[in-house]
């Protein structure tokens, strides 16, 4: 599956070529030997990169729009010259929803196809799946979903937020604006809805000074959320705080919407849905719910509004950019500053050089990378409205990521 | 109990009950399909799931046509959906037992595979067909919101709606199968395909008609569906473990073996959710089920049938 992402005419990206040789000549174009001492898949004028998503199974809902925002991303990179001098090509491979899958196309990309970089995967379990390879092998993997933390790695940049940068400003905000001292906490039941519960449960109880009257998680893919909505109404909290995720997320908020739980009776914050979801929900249901998210499409900024023209532009109208999306967006411009601070394509210096790389033209505003090698972000809460947007409702500072919280283990 | 007056108590407990009727009501539409043809016809079909989602993906394709081509048709097109979703399936279901089903009668470990792979190469079509996300039909105004006879009761109007189409198909399966010429052969093919065979029913068509027909109930299950839930390509196979588990707990060959379990296992289910929370409910109810099939393994009610 070799995909190509030059679309230019021949002739146009030759004298693309010839104007960037001629100016780089000035400041001294390393040769592919000086730039790539370790054998990866790069010439005097290309160099290869691996995208692994799944665009067949069950995650391919969620999946796609990663995909498609990682191509636009390489495609502007490619018109501006691509990197160090040598146009980007993609090398695509399906996961597949499959988690042994994920691993041997990882393997299959940095052992065979010597990748410099790989954009991809999605859910932790994908993740997890391919973070040995990606450390015994040494590559480069740019992760773009917020997830639950309790995670490191050299070989990994995070361009999502870890949970507490998801969570605790959320909470602090909820807590304040509806004046809220009862929180309900729902979830699917996997790894990321219970860490995240974990560490929302730690934050109401310690810091806000307020109780969880209910804990609950549905199994994944449930439908039925009959019983859940009753337990809701009986017990009243101030707040519902939820992390259904998938195909269960629609059932949820249609049954609550139809069992006549609207946002004037329950206030409800959402940490799983985006834009995308809501294409699903319909935005009629979602009406006045809160989602916290770094990232919103209604977002009002400049880089924001080129990067959704661009995005509609290449992939069509009527497609929506959600949080993680945008994420992976950032991916290939992250590891673009990286090299060409690094001046190497070698994946160590790569790694070395990523920490402090700044992008002040990401979509949700400056970005900043950690030496823990996730992104310093906001967070924003989002009020959705009947066109299935979000008006944005508060804006935090930029926070620090911190994947190890101490106490809330 | 707690500080809630009786009438608060009595309102959760109308809302509860409901709840777990309408979560029985959807078991068994998802179930009265799979029951024909398992039940009567001793095929597992792996692929039923993905019946149900064909139903859902027809009933989407009129909502978007009615809300986008002929808006005027808004507040009326379910009903038009379910019959389409009900013929496309039952058509679908017809061509498959004519061209995969029957060359496998007599090996019912290939009849898994060979549905199970349908399934798959189904999942894939919808999915390049219609696109990996997953869509939600518009729903026509009167179906939107609750009924609510006190202050504090909230009746959901799609549990409603799911409430009468699962009566009626139920109500149209017991007829055909007991008062029906159709349902005398198929129940004789049931009992003794060589003596129904030799008494002249022509058992191919008996099958061919009844495969089709539980194919087109699933479809039914679909278009109903699609007012609680989104329609994704997998969509189906969120449904197939609770519906095989349905019709084997219930027995197979036998309706109102089906209708008890479930019923059984909706109420469980739901009361134990109120309870418990909701993995630990479905953790009891499985091993419960599991207890109950160990002593009977032929199901809650098993029909004589001779093999």
């Amino acid at each position: 599956m070799q995909d190509s992402t030059r679309s230019k005419p021949a002739w146009k990206r030759r004298l693309l070529g010839l104007a960037l040789s001629t100016g780089l000549g000035f400041t001294g174009m390393a040769g592919a030997a000086e730039v790539n001492t370790t054998g990866l898949a790069v010439t005097d004028d290309t160099v290869q990169v691996g995208i692994l998503h799944s665009v067949t199974g069950t995650m391919a809902i969620s999946e796609t729009g990663s995909v498609e925002a990682e191509k636009l991303a390489i495609e502007q990179i490619n018109a501006m010259g691509g990197v160090l001098g040598r146009q980007i090509e993609i090398i695509q491979e399906d996961g597949a929803s499959d988690w042994p899958t994920f691993a041997e196309k990882a393997r299959k990309l940095l052992v065979q196809d010597h990748v410099a970089a790989v954009f991809g995967c999605w859910t932790s379990a994908s993740r997890k799946a391919v973070l040995p390879v990606f450390e015994n092998q040494n590559g480069m993997l740019y992760y773009p979903t917020f997830y639950e933390g309790l995670e490191q790695s050299k070989n990994v940049i995070y361009t999502g937020q870890e949970a507490t940068q998801q969570i605790i400003a959320g909470l602090d905000w909820i807590a304040q604006e509806k004046d809220a001292k009862t929180f309900y906490l729902v979830g699917s039941d996997y790894i990321w809805p219970r860490t995240s519960n974990k560490i929302a449960r730690k934050h109401i109880e310690d810091v806000l000074g307020g109780t969880v009257v209910g804990e609950e998680y549905y199994p994944l893919g449930n439908t039925n959320f009959g019983s859940l909505i009753n337990k809701i109404r009986l017990k009243k909290p101030d707040v519902v705080y939820s992390s259904i995720v998938g195909g269960s997320n629609v059932a949820w908020w249609k049954q609550l919407k139809a069992a006549g739980i609207t946002a004037d009776r329950q206030t409800i914050m959402t940490i799983s849905v985006t834009e995308d979801e809501v294409l699903g929900i319909g935005g009629e249901n979602m009406e006045g719910f809160y989602s916290a998210m770094k990232y919103f499409q209604s977002l009002d900024n400049e880089n924001n509004v080129a990067f959704v023209n661009a995005f509609k532009e290449r992939w069509g109208d009527d497609s929506v950019i959600g949080d993680v999306t945008q994420a992976a967006y950032l991916g290939p411009w992250l590891w673009k500053a990286a090299v060409e601070k690094a001046g190497s394509f070698d994946i160590d210096a790569v790694a070395a050089a990523s920490a402090d790389i700044e992008l002040t033209t990401a979509p949700e505003g400056y970005v900043k990378v950690h030496e823990n090698h996730h992104l310093w972000s906001k967070l924003r809460v989002g009020q959705w409205q009947a066109d299935g947007q979000a008006k944005v409702v508060y804006e935090s500072e930029l926070i620090e990521p911190n994947p190890f919280p101490e106490g809330y283990q | 109990m707690g500080g809630y007056t009786s009438q608060e108590l009595t309102a959760i407990f109308v809302m509860q009950g409901f709840s777990g009727l309408s979560l029985f009501c959807v078991f068994l539409l998802m179930a009265l399909g799979l029951a024909i043809i398992f039940g009567q016809m001793g095929v597992i079909n792996m692929a039923h799931g993905e019946f149900l989602t064909l139903g859902a993906y027809i009933t989407w394709m009129v909502s978007e046509l009615a809300t986008q081509t002929w808006p005027w048709m808004q507040d009326f097109y379910f009903p038009l959906a379910v019959v389409l979703a009900f013929a496309g399936t039952f058509i679908l279901g017809y061509l498959v037992e004519m061209l995969l089903i029957r060359r496998l009668y007599s090996r019912p470990l290939d009849t898994l595979l060979a549905t199970w792979g349908l399934g798959l190469i189904l999942q894939q079509i919808y999915r390049s067909t219609f696109g990996p996300r997953e869509v939600s039909v518009t729903m026509p105004d009167w179906l939107m919101g609750s009924w609510a006879p006190t202050d504090i009761i909230d009746i959901p109007l799609n549990g409603l709606l799911v409430m009468g189409i699962t009566a009626m198909m139920t109500l149209l399966v017991v007829i055909l199968l007991y008062r029906s010429r159709w349902g005398i052969k198929v129940r004789a093919t049931t009992q003794n395909r060589a003596m129904a065979n030799a008494a002249g029913i022509n058992t191919q068509r008996v099958d061919r008609f009844t495969f089709a027909l539980g194919c087109g109930i699933a479809g039914v299950a679909g278009a109903a569906f699609t007012t609680i839930a989104s329609t994704g390509p997998t969509t189906g196979s969120l449904y197939i473990v609770d519906t095989f588990l349905v019709v084997v707990f219930g027995g197979a060959a036998s309706l109102l073996g089906t209708v008890v379990s479930a019923f059984g296992i909706a109420q469980s289910q739901s009361i134990l959710e109120f309870f418990l929370s909701g993995s630990m409910a479905k953790v009891i109810t499985l091993l419960t089920v599991v207890g109950i099939l160990m002593f009977r393994p032929q199901g809650l009610f098993a029909s004589k049938v001779r093999r």
